[in-house]
């Protein structure tokens, strides 16, 4: 089983970005969980949301406190969060940073995989606005195999194009930016 | 056949069971965390997919009593609601009970107040215990959408003719995205049937009073033929539950055993946490321990013989309560638990946990712990405590 913790602020698209995932997996024939964790929302406060993924079936029900993967939308939050709680040693750290991977490693001491992609610039330039979460998306599912990255793009495009009808415009910027965050991911 | 899946939260998939029922009237007022059935729901009306007539109303009190009406009425009746939407509908839901409405209610289960919260436990449902309603509780977004159909069909049954809410668990499972898989809705519909009320006072054919007065001379007999319903439901509720096994591959019992033939030590609990207690009984499986669980799915009515029967040769059993009695002696599925072993000649000894008040985390050490506990003698028999809370 594949476990992913979310790390973002209120209105970064933490919840929707594990709803994506999961929405995904399911496609590809996985089971999947996804959930939030549910505090006082406002806008800014740092928040969580988790994935489970497995090709078996999934009980449990309890929060996820030694994932294999952690994602921080929000580079800003590794100041005040730490965001390498519970997170396996041998698992992966994937950052929405400018920094290279070996910065961010010695910043946190992490002992496994460090991963960064300048998510936050991608998403300006292909979407137009800040929404790290998309792109993020993309380069988890480069870095960690879970999903075939084209199967997963065509998902994401028939989701988008439910959500998003009647602005094409955001489909094609999202799907973009999650290409070129898979292409852009560097590892340590 | 191919199967339809797709990735759900468990109030998406109470929706989307409503939304195939298609019922005649649906009443509801909006609250966390029950808010999206009711707004799933009303998009649903807005895009004309069902021909529900949609009471908007200014209260749950209004909400039941809008289903009151309408079930009464003769039409197919559905709401939905949380804690203190529910707390506000009680007045009403003794009543729709008692006037025997085979109203359906998704209910998702919220802490009360005070202190306010807004996440899981099993206050708000276990406060309409003695209401006279059918409760069944769902382990995850799946069971509520299969408990949802099976509810239509068991709610008016001409056996039963009683109100029925079915539960999940707040945020665990209302706000958790599952793989759900769902009927076609005609075979939803074929399931369910048409509705076809043995009364209605729209019926001027066949007049009848509803909320008559019942003083010393009928009342009693009313209320005894109440209970005589919820009796009535067990074997209801066990033969729907088989039904529809055969349309979906999914059957259901008024309990559910799991590892428990064999069990020395077993879990008793209600909705989410049985998932849980799942994937431990499985790890304490593989290290040759022999742990089970015990889920119930019926609570009201509360299957006493299948209890006894499912316990019998455990060595102790551990009930878990996500809510208290407040100055009973342990919670409500303990003393269920309990008062129904008591009679019997063989019966394990049993202890009461009360766990995850407003949310309170129970997690996968928990429940090994209790298994721990258990097997080295460390629990009192009839004991009660609390688990997870800081004294």
């Amino acid at each position: 089983m594949l476990e992913i913790r979310w790390h973002g602020r209120g209105g970064q698209g933490a919840k929707t970005v594990a709803l994506l995932l999961a929405d995904a997996a399911l496609s590809a024939g996985k089971n999947v969980q996804a959930f939030p964790e549910y505090g006082p929302e406002r806008m800014g406060a740092p928040v969580q949301s988790f994935n489970r993924i497995d090709d078996g079936r999934i009980p449990m029900h309890c929060s996820i406190k030694s994932p294999d993967v952690v994602v921080v939308l929000d580079p800003t939050l590794m100041a005040t969060v730490k965001v390498t709680a519970g997170l396996k040693p041998g698992g992966t750290l994937l950052v929405n940073t400018s920094f290279a991977p070996g910065e961010i490693k010695k910043q946190t001491g992490f002992g496994g995989r460090v991963c960064t992609v300048d998510a936050s610039r991608i998403s300006e330039e292909t979407i137009g606005r800040r929404i790290p979460n998309t792109p993020m998306l993309g380069a988890l599912a480069k870095v960690t195999g879970v999903l075939d990255f084209e199967a997963m793009m065509d998902d994401t495009r028939q989701k988008l194009a439910k959500k998003f009808a009647h602005r094409p415009e955001v489909i094609e910027g999202n799907l973009e930016s999650m290409r070129r965050a898979a292409q852009e991911v560097k590892s340590t | 056949m191919s199967k339809l899946v797709s990735a759900q939260t468990g109030n998406e998939a109470m929706a989307y069971a409503m939304k195939q029922v298609n019922p005649d009237v649906v009443a509801a007022y909006p609250i966390t965390p029950a808010t999206e059935i009711v707004q799933i729901f009303a998009q649903y009306v807005a895009d004309g997919d069902v021909k529900t007539e949609f009471v908007a109303v200014e209260s749950e009190h209004s909400a039941m009593s809008a289903c009151i009406g309408s079930a009464a009425a003769g039409a197919r009746t559905m709401t939905g609601t949380s804690s203190q939407g529910l707390a506000l509908m009680y007045e009403m839901c003794y009543i729709a009970a008692g006037l025997r409405l085979p109203i359906v209610m998704a209910d998702v289960n919220r802490a009360l107040s005070a202190p306010i919260n807004i996440h899981c436990d099993h206050s708000d449902t276990m406060g309409m215990r003695d209401a006279g309603w059918i409760h069944l509780f769902s382990e995850n977004a799946q069971e509520a959408y299969d408990n949802m159909i099976q509810a239509v069909r068991i709610a008016e049954h001409a056996d039963v003719q009683l109100p029925t809410l079915v539960t999940t668990d707040g945020f665990i499972i209302s706000h958790g995205m599952e793989n759900v898989e769902h009927l076609a809705d005609e075979r939803v519909q074929k399931f369910i049937g048409e509705y076809q009320p043995q009364y209605s006072i729209l019926n001027v054919g066949k007049p009848i009073t509803v909320g008559a007065l019942n003083l010393q001379d009928y009342y009693f007999e009313h209320r005894r033929a109440l209970a005589d319903a919820q009796a009535a439901a067990l074997p209801v509720i066990k033969q729907i539950g088989e039904e529809f096994g055969k349309e979906s591959g999914r059957a259901y019992g008024l309990v559910e055993g799991y590892q428990l033939d064999d069990a020395e030590y077993a879990v008793v609990a209600l909705g989410s946490t049985c998932g849980t207690a799942k994937v431990v009984i499985d790890s304490l499986r593989a290290k040759g321990e022999k742990a089970g669980l015990l889920k119930i799915r019926s609570f009201r009515p509360f299957p006493k013989d299948e209890v006894v029967q499912a316990l019998k040769k455990v060595k102790f059993a551990a009930v878990l309560d996500r809510s208290d009695t407040l100055g009973g002696y342990g919670g409500p599925v303990f003393t269920e638990v309990r008062s129904a072993l008591y009679g019997e000649a063989s019966k394990p000894p049993v202890a009461g946990f009360i766990y995850g008040l407003g949310g309170r985390e129970i997690d996968m050490e928990m429940i090994e712990e209790l298994f721990r506990l258990m097997k080295s003698g460390e629990v009192k028999p009839d004991s009660v405590q609390y688990l997870g809370v800081r004294e």
